[in-house]
């Protein structure tokens, strides 16, 4: 059986300019959505703030919640989600650390203790309550940042290693890319930036570069046969040599990643979310931004020393 | 078979067995003469998972300092009488400096002499002259004595915290110092979370002060607070109303005794109205202080001060020998039991504040790891079904490579008993997809190879040597991306990470190793001359 049929010849290096303007349109979107939010929306892992998530054994209305809420001392900025179940009467209560002088625990426990007044003792379930001191929060923050941008180096670094620097500087571009509409993504859908989204995120930076040190491995093994042939040539060859393989690999990824977003339950939602919207953007930039840009590279090059583009050469 | 199938049928072998033997005790009771080492190693589920709470306790070892500077200022004192240097006074002037006024500028040697001698680690500066000709003295605590008093209090409270959880009967406990002034604490499976919280994070001073009962607390109260008296207050809740008051007291603020000197506090229940109460017993030398208290001060009041509240004032009836007392206060049972737990496990150095709190109730664990599982099951199916139909006999022999990698997956959580997360089990399907990967470049190369005319056995050769470099960049870089996830993550995304991680190195056996093994078995055996790819 074969999907994409083994005689592929798609001219991707010449598909680079309006899959460069839809990439530069998506991550300028992207980054309009985050700038008109006033930056990522931080979850309370990043910001500080409490959370708790509440089970009601009879129907209730956030409306209710948000009434019984408004009475907690410090719980008035407090957000009410319905979790999980369109239906269910599960939901998701943040109180962000808004500098109010009640203390983040005590609130929790006076939030239960109204609840009990209002719901009855065993009309509700807290199932899970999070705090996270507005210090531990930046720490967090601080260190996610890190671990992202820590990672594109290494990734940068290794390419560079293996490869040579003008693959490493095509796999950052298609990398950031990946980050930027993801972000933009979970921005458009609401979804809060925590750590489970950070883990989806560095994720996607390390498979996203797996896509695209496939291809460059597959152009350096080129171009020690192709040795007339142009380099733009030679990187056509290689994306189609491998498109097979990508699409196979990204379609048995995103299969286990579907069935995670819907059945792994809310609790990692947003984390497997960012998971298929990541992969799948890493999918195609992998094919259309990462190695298209080797040619663009050269081009530039070849122009500002006035010598003809280089062409195939033992490595 | 060939000599090297063989070799390679018993590896793979050994390599089953071992899997199952670090397995089977997570799902089943084992057998007595199972390997010792394994017995007691089974996947242990991460808090998110199984249900309970993390903590990340701050302390304030800023405190702690401060309070080793007020104790120097009394020791010094104490000094100064023996010694027979007059002074004015001794007092802190902020958290770690105090001033001392030498009234005879004639003792300045030998109050110098006594700083080196007893307060080495301190640092004096020269005196300033007051019109009076007494000597003010500044003392500064060294950078390096504050900083040890520091970690000294971050690791006694670490000492105290476990001796509380062991009171309280928490398996499993985790307590660790994380960073310069900080604990992480996670207690699984709690049934009363508060309550534990509120036992692991108690000061727990508990102090002996005198009633002032010649001057007015009401005077006091109004802000006219005598010299060396404090006011503080007892917390009352009339049992039928429910309505909490605040007494107050006007304290000598000396301390007469502390909890350092307990040897023991246990739960008593009153036989008169069946209230339970708290029987103190103090240690030889607290005992001996404990009479002189009791001697010299008949027919006062004494306040027993648990972390700045007054329990009880009882007068003292009689001098009382033998080193016991009650602490009696309106407690419920409960609360009883938790303020003995607290007293026997001793005071903390230093106030600790909660930073950061995690709680996931037992239902909620549950019901993550049933969908976890069936969402991973189905992906594992999904997969397995594709890759069977996409490449027939070699998707089958995909097919055995990832149910082994899973295998093996598990069985390394168990050996290394690694904690299992919900992220962890998201990284188990994961690895699930991103697995086959390195089937699927080889496949696609033996096709390629195949495709060139190549017979079966030389397209088999040359699809595994010429997809190896781009397999072992790609899951290399993964890998890379999965440290940097372990480096920065918490609890359940560093259990992403290890899954991810462990899963990446089975596949490269799994998938170089055992499916090589499959076509050159097949190829030899069954003399096949085409492949079914």
């Amino acid at each position: 059986m074969e999907i994409i049929k083994h005689d592929t010849n798609i001219n991707f290096g010449g598909m680079i300019k309006p899959a460069g303007i839809l990439s530069f349109v998506a991550v300028l979107l992207s980054i309009g959505i985050l700038i008109v939010q006033g930056g990522p929306r931080y979850g309370i892992d990043f910001v500080g703030g409490s959370l708790v998530q509440v089970r009601f054994n009879s129907p209730v209305t956030p409306d209710q919640i948000r009434s019984a809420m408004a009475q907690v001392d410090g719980g008035g900025g407090a957000s009410v989600q319905r979790f999980g179940d369109e239906h269910g009467s599960e939901f998701l209560i943040n109180i962000p650390a808004s500098g109010s002088a009640v203390s983040l625990e005590a609130l929790v426990d006076s939030i239960s203790a109204k609840f009990n007044d209002t719901f009855g003792a065993d009309g509700f379930e807290v199932r899970r309550t999070e705090m996270v001191g507005p210090k531990v929060g930046r720490e967090l923050r601080q260190k996610g940042m890190l671990a992202v941008l820590l990672s594109l180096a290494g990734m940068l670094v290794y390419i560079w290693f293996r490869f040579e620097l003008r693959f490493g500087v095509g796999a950052i571009v298609a990398l950031a890319h990946d980050v930027a509409i993801t972000l933009g993504a979970l921005a458009v859908t609401g979804a809060a930036i925590d750590l489970p989204v950070i883990a989806a995120l560095l994720t996607v930076v390390g498979y996203s570069v797996n896509d695209t040190i496939i291809v460059c491995d597959r152009i350096r093994e080129n171009r020690r046969l192709m040795t007339r042939q142009p380099l733009a040539e030679i990187v056509n060859t290689s994306i189609n040599q491998t498109l097979s393989r990508t699409i196979l690999t990204s379609g048995t990824t995103l299969l286990a990643v579907v069935t995670l977003y819907f059945l792994g339950g809310a609790v990692i939602h947003d984390f497997a979310f960012a998971l298929l919207v990541g992969f799948t953007v890493g999918t195609y930039s992998s094919i259309f931004i990462a190695s298209p840009l080797l040619i663009v590279w050269e081009n530039l090059a070849a122009r500002r020393t006035g010598r003809p583009a280089l062409k195939g050469r033992a490595a | 078979m060939t000599k090297e199938l063989k070799w390679k049928a018993a590896l793979i072998g050994l390599v089953l067995v071992a899997t199952c033997v670090c397995l089977l005790p997570t799902f089943v009771s084992v057998p007595l003469w199972w390997p010792h080492a394994l017995k007691e190693r089974t996947i242990a589920l991460g808090l998110d998972l199984q249900g309970g709470i993390h903590l990340l306790l701050e302390v304030d070892s800023g405190k702690a300092v401060e309070n080793a500077v007020e104790r120097y200022a009394s020791e010094l004192e104490e000094l100064l009488f023996e010694a027979g240097i007059p002074f004015d006074h001794v007092s802190k002037t902020s958290p770690t400096m105090l001033q001392a006024q030498i009234v005879d500028a004639g003792k300045q040697e030998a109050f110098e002499g006594l700083i080196g001698r007893r307060f080495g680690n301190m640092s004096v500066a020269a005196p300033k002259k007051l019109d009076d000709g007494s000597l003010l003295y500044s003392l500064t605590i060294q950078k390096e004595e504050a900083a040890y008093i520091a970690r000294m209090a971050v690791d006694q409270a670490i000492e105290t915290i476990r001796n509380r959880t062991d009171e309280f009967g928490v398996s499993e406990p985790v307590i660790q110092k994380q960073g310069e002034d900080m604990i992480l604490v996670q207690l699984p499976g709690l049934k009363d979370p508060q309550r534990a919280i509120k036992v692991i994070g108690k000061t727990a001073i508990l102090e002996f002060k005198l009633v002032d009962d010649e001057n007015s607390v009401d005077k006091a109260l109004k802000g006219d607070v005598p010299a060396d008296r404090q006011v503080l207050y007892q917390r009352q809740v009339n049992p039928s109303t429910g309505v909490v008051s605040q007494i107050p007291f006007l304290l000598h603020s000396r301390t007469l005794l502390t909890g350092d000197r307990l040897s023991n506090a246990q739960v008593r229940i009153d036989s008169r109205y069946n209230d339970p109460y708290v029987s103190i017993e103090f240690d030889s030398r607290g005992a001996q202080i404990f009479e002189r208290i009791t001697r010299t001060n008949v027919k006062k009041r004494l306040a027993i001060v648990l972390d700045d509240n007054v329990y009880s004032a009882p007068v003292i009836q009689e001098r009382i020998a033998g080193g016991q007392a009650q602490i009696t206060g309106s407690f419920s049972m409960e609360e009883a039991r938790d303020l003995a737990i607290v007293l026997r496990s001793g005071s903390l150095p230093a106030p600790v504040s909660v930073v950061e709190k995690r709680q996931v109730g037992p239902s909620l664990g549950r019901d993550s790891i049933e969908r976890g599982v069936r969402a991973t099951l189905l992906g594992g199916l999904l997969v397995i079904v594709f890759m069977c139909v996409y490449y027939r006999f070699a998707g089958i022999a995909a097919a055995v490579a990832l149910t082994l990698n899973i295998l093996l997956l598990m069985a390394a959580l168990a050996a290394f008993r690694a904690t299992l997360t919900l992220p962890g089990i998201a990284g188990i399907a994961l690895t699930i997809g991103m697995a086959v990967d390195a089937n699927v470049l080889i496949y696609e190369r033996i096709r390629e190879e195949l495709r060139l005319g190549k017979t079966a056995r030389a397209a088999v050769g040359a699809g595994y040597a010429k997809a190896l470099s781009s397999i072992l960049d790609s899951n290399l870089t993964t890998l890379l991306s999965a440290v940097f996830l372990f480096q920065f993550g918490t609890g359940p995304v560093k259990g992403f990470a290890v899954t991810l991680s462990i899963g990446i190195l089975a596949s490269l056996f799994t998938a170089l190793f055992v499916t090589r093994f499959i076509f050159d078995y097949a190829l030899s055996r069954w003399r096949m001359q085409t492949l079914s790819i």
